[in-house]
């Protein structure tokens, strides 16, 4: 949990400071660097004119936004269900499991900006293509959570529970599935993170004109704008971030007895 | 057959069973009897190895004996499955379920409706002393109470004979001393028929009434101990001090055959 700092107590204040610390430190020696350079803002742009700029032209980055999010969203969704369905047909069943998990790394090897292309050829400049990739992108890291949650299960409680007369499904769905869960989020987590990346990708492939960040980017670079490209590049990196943190109150939601367990040791 | 005495509760004849390790098969329980009459507390001891474990698994469904039967009420077991409520050593309850949702786990898995499961746990949650933590999830509760916890999750299914495996081996001495007492209380207002594993002679002398030691592997019952001492014990009464004696050094006896006979399964 780097993002989110320690926590409070002694030095709390000084470890919630080091951010915005490191961040003004950033924003600081790029600005004299491109104000004692003189360089050209089409090929660097002060960080100040970035967010002026972008501030600009909000209306067409929070449009993209908007369109980027939203394939990122669906995409995401059918993921999830894709890969929670894929991991328990894979730990009911060892053939299934010995025939998909090799294809599933084989899917994680095949070049995305090779890929990219080939599915808008194959499914057009819609929505289509950028749904498949963040699901190409997104699902491996939920498979293997999931996965390594149900391998997580003490032997010892699925004993108990066969002592009790259970079936193989009721062990699954009162041991190894809840036993699962935070796995599964961490694998969630990861592959939240690439999907926006995987969004904005396809739709740097190809996209209607505004439709999406990716796309934009391209615009903006093709008209020399720079400065609206890293404002562009910095609306997707708080999209991601900002999705990476929702995780951990789904966690807070769904799985409450997880960080119970924890803090109680 | 008129004046046949009533069949103990439960009866195991003759179990046997042996491992495939690389070096051949080996032998783990060797011929062990042991009988339990309704409501009757059975210890069973022995050097570690010997077996205990694999004969409670046997009894409760989770290995398949070599040989020998299982007999409840007289019948063999095999037609009347899950006549024993297990508790193993470590507490397992679920992290993700509140303590009460714990309990009524062994009567969900068996179709019992939840509000009819909740309310047959909840009864027990006084005799247990857990009133109150209800809706606490596991962590939150000492050793002492998970595993009073975990015990109330065995009974309140109410099988017929429950099987508890060093139920008490993971705690600190005070606290295991304080459930012993509990525990022999608890017994006696609710009367299961129980069969335990301990490697603590003098719990299984406080909470008996026979105690069988196992030799050394492959584990067979060597000796038998009749406790006929009345209850509650106290630990310094002659007669408890003498049972404890004659229990130390057969359990003495079976393991420094043990340790002579170096085993190749832990």
């Amino acid at each position: 949990m780097i993002i989110l700092g320690g926590r409070a107590g002694v030095g709390g204040a000084v470890r919630w400071a080091a951010l915005p610390i490191a961040i003004a430190a950033l924003y600081g020696t790029w600005e004299l660097y491109v104000w004692l350079s003189g360089i050209e803002p089409q090929v660097l742009p002060s960080p100040s004119r970035v967010i002026r700029e972008g501030w600009e032209f909000r209306s067409d980055l929070a449009k993209g936004a908007g369109f980027t999010l939203r394939e990122t969203a669906i995409g995401f969704a059918l993921s999830v269900g894709a890969a929670t369905l894929l991991a328990v047909m894979m730990d009911f069943s060892g053939v299934i499991r010995r025939a998909l998990y090799p294809l599933l790394v084989g899917s994680q090897t095949l070049p995305l900006i090779v890929l990219a292309p080939l599915l808008i050829v194959w499914f057009g400049f819609g929505l289509t293509p950028k749904v498949l990739l963040v699901v190409l992108v997104t699902f491996f890291p939920i498979v293997v959570g999931w996965i390594d949650g149900f391998a997580a299960t003490e032997n010892e409680a699925s004993n108990l529970l066969r002592s009790m007369g259970a079936s193989r499904w009721q062990v699954f769905r009162y041991l190894r599935f809840p036993n699962a869960l935070p796995r599964f989020f961490s694998g969630l987590r990861i592959a939240i993170t690439y999907s926006v990346v995987a969004a904005v990708v396809a739709e740097w492939a190809g996209a209607r004109l505004g439709e999406g960040l990716g796309v934009l980017m391209i615009q903006y670079e093709h008209s020399f704008r720079t400065d609206l490209v890293l404002a562009a590049v910095f609306v997707t990196a708080a999209v991601s971030i900002a999705l990476f943190l929702s995780t951990y109150g789904m966690e807070r939601l769904l799985i409450p007895w997880y960080f119970r367990t924890r803090r109680h040791g | 057959m008129a004046n046949a005495p009533d069949p103990p509760k439960i009866e195991a004849r003759d179990l046997h069973k042996s491992y495939w390790t690389a070096d051949g098969p080996l032998a783990v329980v060797r011929a062990v009897s042991l009988t339990a009459a309704t409501g009757e507390f059975v210890s069973i001891i022995g050097p570690s190895g010997c077996g205990k474990s694999t004969v409670f698994n046997i009894l409760a469904g989770l290995e398949t004996a070599d040989a020998g039967s299982v007999l409840l009420d007289g019948e063999p077991i095999g037609a009347r499955a899950g006549a024993f409520g297990y508790m193993p050593q470590k507490d397992l309850l679920f992290p993700w379920r509140r303590i009460l949702e714990n309990t009524m786990l062994g009567l969900e898995v068996r179709g019992v409706p939840r509000r009819e499961a909740r309310a047959r746990a909840q009864q027990l949650f006084e005799a247990f002393g857990l009133t109150g933590f209800e809706r606490a999830y596991p962590s939150e509760l000492s050793g002492g109470m998970r595993q009073r916890a975990a015990l109330l999750r065995t009974v309140v299914q109410e099988r017929d004979v429950v099987l508890l495996d060093e139920p008490l081996g993971a705690l600190d001495s005070l606290t295991r001393t304080q459930m012993q007492e509990w525990l022999e209380e608890v017994w006696r207002r609710f009367r299961w028929t129980v069969l335990l594993i301990t490697h603590d002679i003098r719990e299984a002398v406080y909470l008996s009434d026979r105690v069988y030691v196992l030799g050394a592997r492959p584990g067979s019952v060597q000796t038998t101990v009749e406790v006929d001492l009345p209850r509650p014990r106290t630990a310094n009464d002659p007669a408890f001090l003498a049972v404890e004696r004659e229990l130390t050094e057969a359990l003495r006896v079976e393991t420094r055959k043990a340790e002579r006979d170096p085993a190749v399964w832990p």
